[in-house]
């Protein structure tokens, strides 16, 4: 096997823990080399990427939040909107969808599959029901004949919500995703892991929407 | 192959400083007061860029030329991973120099944009547009008419929409060739009626852009009597490229008895000085 | 030890079948090469726009008559005019920078290298990696498809029942506004002019859909550098091309959003007739903003808010163009000096700074705009200090050539080429960023000279280093180095020749993105340099054909390469040339030393691969790679 890694010299020398100096640290930082590619490091690669992304996407709303304050300052036609009700529905449900999807993560880690599944699903319907109250909040300001281009506060209104919106779709999309894992029941511990870090992703994107929600 | 590498790198880069230092392309004579402040920032930055620039190229050659692999039998380069000491050094050197230059290069910016026109300089209302500049001159009274955008009539040639209705506007008047007086503090209020264009006056060393949804004020003196182009200079269409008009720098009187006249003989008038004047020669 | 890696390796088993093999690909190493060939595709009409744009610019008014049958509208008789001349510099821009030099630098050589040289058997996530390609290639269709929209008549009919913004058919070949778009004149619409209806929508949503491919792509490059590094590849043990990527990626995940966001503004005042950046009281082409279906109201929109989103993108964008071949050069310059890279430590530490430098700086495309006259000294200082980093790597470069035994391998000559072209290009930079100096030199021909040179150029010898050098491993075969080295000497003395003259243009005040230079007075004494320009240009440009030609005759017919043709220490030689479908054929390599241990005194070789287990080599030497 090794052979065929080098040619240009004796295979010995690449195979792995030989050699007289200890090698250095590997991908997961770790000097020894315990789980090296193990289910661990593989685990980490989806939280990492999560925390990565999210970078991104703050990065997109910081940039839609600080054109709302340039324009705000610059004009003098910024009318404020009548902020639908429903949007307080809508804050509830997604506040409470964080805290059951946190429970579905805990129970998780306890090793309490069943419950487990019944809280991502609880949350999975509060995410729609979120969605739905946005389309009301939506429908109400069109019926008072608030469009997107009325003027810049409800420009802004409906492209945040919405740009929210859509990224949220993921996060449900990403939700899903886990629901339909549960079926390939398995016991194999590289998936438990894996399934475990899918879920700290998906619970720490969650999360963050939600944060972002209060922030809008 | 090395040697030639570094002739080819040496000849060129000879080529290049010739280029600048033949002197047929320059900056054009300047005209404004802030110019030469300028001018002598911009050599000073061409000569630092120019050494650091020469010093790099000669430096590459000579690397290229001097350590050629010559192929002599288990002959081996310098073991050396660098040295911090080196690192240091050119770390300062290099960060006092340019942030020096940076510094420096502030003072003409700053004695320009960071104060407001002086009292009694005089004003000129700049409102460009889609391929054409208008120029608005406050008169006797010196002040402005009212403007407003759904007064524009193409037709009866009110390019920038002059309320008539408006007392202070009725000396004023309005042409497409900019004329200021020499020696005299000038500001511009600069609008646009659509898209951003660009003052630009190569001899003023001058450029401003003109927003639509704003009006900013930027002063400068000049300080020769002549015709210049004024040329736009930032995109804004399908003509950018022959937006084209004149400013006149005046003497004072011959400006003041300009400004005198109503609007039909200004325009006859300021004709007269543009083929008056001649444009100032190019190497 | 050996057997898990074995099981973990094969995550994904080497696939079988043309389509899942070269198509809808999973290897990072099959979609490093679809993004070089999309580059190469992507300059080849970028080089071919720049030539039209020279022989317009040279010869205005005369008749080349293959244009006339193909623009009707857009050269009628074949002589091209204004408006076509303004998409043909808007589409160069845009295709060079987005489709050219955020492609092959990052997806391509990137894709295909940074897994291997850190050991790694993919990227973090294929998937991710393979839609990232297929979302930015849709960009490059649709930004296509606006030269046909635009140019076309009865495509440009079939669009405009889109609705009033989506009218094409201008007989250009594109949208107006530069590649940087600026508002208003990009978001009014038809109205504003020929160029701004279906094309600028199509140029707008290419850019977003870009966005997007490239941020997957960034997210990946991250998590695979940090999460699957091989045994002993410590962060100081990884080359410096993984440093270069790695921060680039970093660039392009905070840069690339701004960007996506501004575009989505752009696009919903262009169709949903909102104000973000269009203000009140417009009067174009006589008609005021309101009082026509074809001009909405629009009121209180701020033009300088795009700027500023565009150029707080722009900026980095520009370093993500040249940092993959700052990480080229100096792993190049290294192997063939035979010796250490100069300051390793340093070179990380420069490109740090100029990565995160590069997000304080963009003020320095905005001094004339209108915004601040304040902010604009604080960028102007910060934008010189960029300098600094960029001249360490410079000394740096030299310091690795000095005591060297250098070959002139024709990868060898492109790489000390970029450091030639970068100082060129670079170095007016620090003229461009005294606001004071900007005001004269803001958008003349200065400006250009400076950019080309420094990125349409030196990064472009960089990917020309990259591809001579790293081919043999790709393709398993060398390129040819005689068509190489002649194509090395014209293009080298070519550039220069296009790109010196524009300076000196520039200081007597050659305006930017102008169709004609037969409208004043003081441009007319410059013909004669314009005319020399455009000469050396075709010259230049013709001599690329010798490039093409031998990738594509090398692939099939060049001398067969080995596995380390270069005697290079890095792991992506410590495997088969092309390497096998998980890199490393089931064993993932250790590493026991830095990256470029070249001359070591009492090794057998000349050089020690990472890999080499029983050769001591000495530390303690400024160089940490080794202090574990
Ligand atoms: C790869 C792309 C790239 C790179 C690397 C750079 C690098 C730099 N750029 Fe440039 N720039 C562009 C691409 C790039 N630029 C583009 C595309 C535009 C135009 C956009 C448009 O309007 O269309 C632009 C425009 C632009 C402007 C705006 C001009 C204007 O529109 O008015 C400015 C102004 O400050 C500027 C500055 C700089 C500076 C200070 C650097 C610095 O990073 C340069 C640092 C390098 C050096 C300083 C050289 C180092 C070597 C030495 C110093 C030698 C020392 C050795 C010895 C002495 C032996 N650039
Ligand atoms: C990568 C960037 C890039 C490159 C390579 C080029 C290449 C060239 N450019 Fe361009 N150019 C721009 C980026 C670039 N340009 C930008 C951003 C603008 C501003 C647009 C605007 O104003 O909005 C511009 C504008 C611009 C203008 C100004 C137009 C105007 O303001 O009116 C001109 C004028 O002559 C010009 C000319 C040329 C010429 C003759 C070439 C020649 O083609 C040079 C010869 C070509 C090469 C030497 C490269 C060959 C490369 C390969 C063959 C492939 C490389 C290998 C791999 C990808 C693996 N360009
Ligand atoms: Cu007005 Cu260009
Ligand atoms: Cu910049």
């Amino acid at each position: 096997m090794a052979t065929m890694v080098t040619s240009t010299k004796p295979a010995r020398k690449t195979s792995p823990g030989s050699g007289p100096k200890i090698p250095g640290p590997n991908g997961n930082g770790r000097k020894h080399d315990g789980d090296f590619r193990g289910p661990e490091s593989q685990g980490n690669r989806y939280r990492i990427g999560m925390w990565v992304g999210l970078a991104s996407v703050a990065m997109m709303f910081t940039s839609l939040s600080s054109a709302y304050i340039v324009r705000s300052a610059s004009s003098n036609d910024w009318t404020p909107l009548p902020m639908p009700r429903v949007l307080l529905v809508s804050t509830v449900l997604i506040l409470a969808s964080s805290v059951t999807l946190e429970a579905a993560r805990r129970k998780l880690r306890a090793g309490l599959s069943a419950l487990y599944k019944r809280w991502l699903l609880l949350t999975v319907i509060l995410g729609l029901a979120f969605l739905v109250a946005q389309l009301f909040a939506w429908r109400q300001l069109v019926r008072q004949g608030i469009y997107l281009a009325s003027n810049p506060h409800s420009s802004f209104f409906y492209l945040l919500t919405g740009a929210h919106a859509v990224h949220l779709m993921g996060g449900l999309l990403g939700l899903l995703f886990l629901t339909l894992r549960w079926r390939r029941q398995t016991t194999e511990q590289t998936s438990i892991v894996k399934r475990k870090a899918a879920t700290d992703a998906v619970t720490v994107y969650w999360h963050f929407m939600d944060a972002l929600w209060i922030y809008l | 192959m090395g040697r030639v590498l570094a002739v080819i790198i040496w000849i060129v880069t000879l080529l290049s400083v010739l280029l600048f230092l033949s002197g047929k392309w320059w900056l054009p004579a300047a005209i404004s007061n802030h110019a030469p402040a300028l001018d002598r920032q911009f050599l000073i930055t061409i000569i630092v860029v120019g050494l650091s620039f020469t010093a790099a190229q000669i430096g590459l050659g000579w690397m290229v030329w001097k350590y050629r692999d010559t192929g002599k039998a288990n002959d081996r380069a310098i073991y050396s991973h660098g040295s911090n000491r080196l690192e240091v050094l050119w770390t300062v050197i290099t960060a006092v120099v340019f942030i020096a230059l940076g510094v420096m290069g502030q003072s003409v910016w700053a004695s320009l944009r960071l104060n407001d026109a002086p009292p009694g300089s005089y004003s000129v209302e700049v409102v460009a547009q889609q391929f054409q500049w208008n120029f608005h001159y406050a008169g006797k009274d010196g002040k402005f008419g009212r403007t407003d955008p759904s007064l524009i009539d193409d037709g009866s040639l009110n390019f920038i929409g002059l309320d008539s209705n408006d007392p202070a506007a009725a000396d004023d008047s309005t042409s497409a060739m900019l004329a200021i007086p020499v020696n005299r503090p000038v500001e511009l209020r600069l609008r646009s009626k659509d898209v951003i264009h660009n003052f630009w006056v190569p001899q003023l060393r001058f450029k401003q852009d003109l927003v639509p949804g704003m009006e900013i004020k930027v002063h400068f003196t000049a300080n020769k009597v002549g015709k210049y182009e004024l040329a736009c200079a930032e995109l804004c269409g399908q003509l950018h490229f022959k937006m084209k008009s004149y400013m006149l720098v005046l003497p004072e009187d011959e400006l003041n008895a300009l400004l005198a006249l109503p609007q039909d003989q200004f325009t006859a008038r300021i004709a007269e000085l543009r083929d008056k004047y001649q444009l100032p020669e190019y190497k | 030890m050996s057997e898990t890696h074995h099981e973990e390796v094969h995550r994904h088993p080497a696939p079988t079948g043309f389509i899942r093999k070269y198509i809808f690909s999973l290897d990072h190493k099959v979609i490093g090469i679809q993004y070089i060939m999309l580059a190469l595709a992507a300059v080849m009409v970028g080089m071919l726009m720049s030539l039209l744009m020279r022989l317009n610019l040279s010869w205005p008014g005369t008749s080349w008559s293959i244009l006339g049958t193909l623009f009707p509208t857009g050269a009628p008789g074949g002589v091209m005019n204004p408006e076509f001349y303004l998409s043909l510099v808007t589409m160069h821009g845009t295709i060079m920078v987005f489709f050219v030099l955020t492609t092959a630098p990052q997806g391509g050589f990137g894709n295909y290298f940074l897994p291997i040289q850190i050991g790694a058997e993919d990227m973090a996530f294929p998937v991710l990696n393979m839609m990232s390609f297929w979302v930015t290639l849709v960009g490059f269709i649709v930004i296509l498809l606006a030269i046909f929209v635009e140019g076309n008549h009865a495509l440009g009919e079939a669009f405009a029942s889109l609705g009033p913004s989506w009218a094409g058919g201008s007989g250009t070949v594109g949208p107006i506004g530069g590649w940087t778009g600026y508002a208003p004149l990009s978001a009014l619409g038809k109205i504003a002019g020929p160029g701004q209806g279906a094309g600028m929508n199509l140029w707008v949503i290419s850019i977003a859909i870009f966005c997007v491919g490239s941020l997957l792509g960034a997210l990946n490059f991250i998590t695979t550098l940090l999460n699957m590094r091989t045994r002993g590849m410590s962060l100081m043990r990884m080359p410096l091309t993984c440093w270069a990527w790695f921060t680039t990626a970093v660039l392009a995940l905070l840069s690339f959003p701004v960007l996506l966001g501004g575009g989505i503004l752009l696009l919903l005042d262009r169709i949903a007739g909102t104000s973000f950046f269009i203000p009140g009281g417009l009067y174009v082409s006589g008609v005021l903003s309101g009082t026509n279906v074809n001009f909405p109201l629009h009121t209180g929109g701020s033009p300088i808010l795009w700027q500023h989103l565009f150029w707080f993108f722009g900026h980095p964008e520009v370093y993500i163009a040249i940092l993959p071949g700052m990480g080229a050069t100096s792993h190049i310059l290294a192997t063939f000096a035979r010796k250490p890279v100069f300051g390793y430590r340093a070179m990380v530490f420069a490109i740090f700074a100029i990565g995160l430098l590069g997000f304080f700086v963009w003020g320095h495309h905005m001094f004339i705009s209108g915004m601040s006259p304040y902010s604009a000294i604080a960028f102007s200082v910060l934008t010189l200090s960029i300098g600094v980093p960029s001249a360490v790597k410079t000394f740096n470069w030299l310091g690795t050539l000095w005591g060297g035994r250098i070959r002139f391998t024709t990868a060898m000559l492109f790489a000390l080429g970029f450091v030639s072209l970068f100082v060129a290009g670079g170095i007016s930079g620090l003229i461009l960023g005294q606001s004071s100096l900007d005001l004269p030199m803001h958008d003349t021909y200065i400006v250009p000279a400076h950019f080309h040179l420094v990125m349409g150029v030196a990064s472009i010898f960089g990917m020309f280093a990259a591809t001579y050098f790293w081919f043999p491993k790709m393709f398993g075969r060398f390129m040819n180095e005689t068509i190489g080295r002649i194509h090395f000497w014209i293009t080298f003395v070519g550039v220069y020749a296009i790109f010196m003259p524009m300076h000196v243009m520039g200081l007597q005040g050659m305006p930017r993105r102008y169709a004609q230079f037969t409208e004043y007075e003081f441009l007319k004494t410059l013909h004669p340099l314009v005319v020399f320009v455009s000469i050396a240009a075709i010259i230049t440009i013709t001599v690329q054909l010798l490039f093409y030609f031998n990738v594509f005759w090398s692939m099939f017919k060049g001398k067969p390469a080995g596995e380390n043709p270069w005697e290079a220490t890095t792991l992506e030689w410590n495997t088969t040339s092309p390497p096998p479908h998980d890199n490393f054929a089931g064993v993932l390599p250790t590493v026991y030393h830095g990256p470029y241990e070249f001359a070591v005194p009492g090794a057998p070789r000349d050089y020690v691969m990472q890999t080499d287990v029983d050769i001591e080599v000495p530390s303690g030497n400024g160089h940490n790679g080794h202090k574990h």
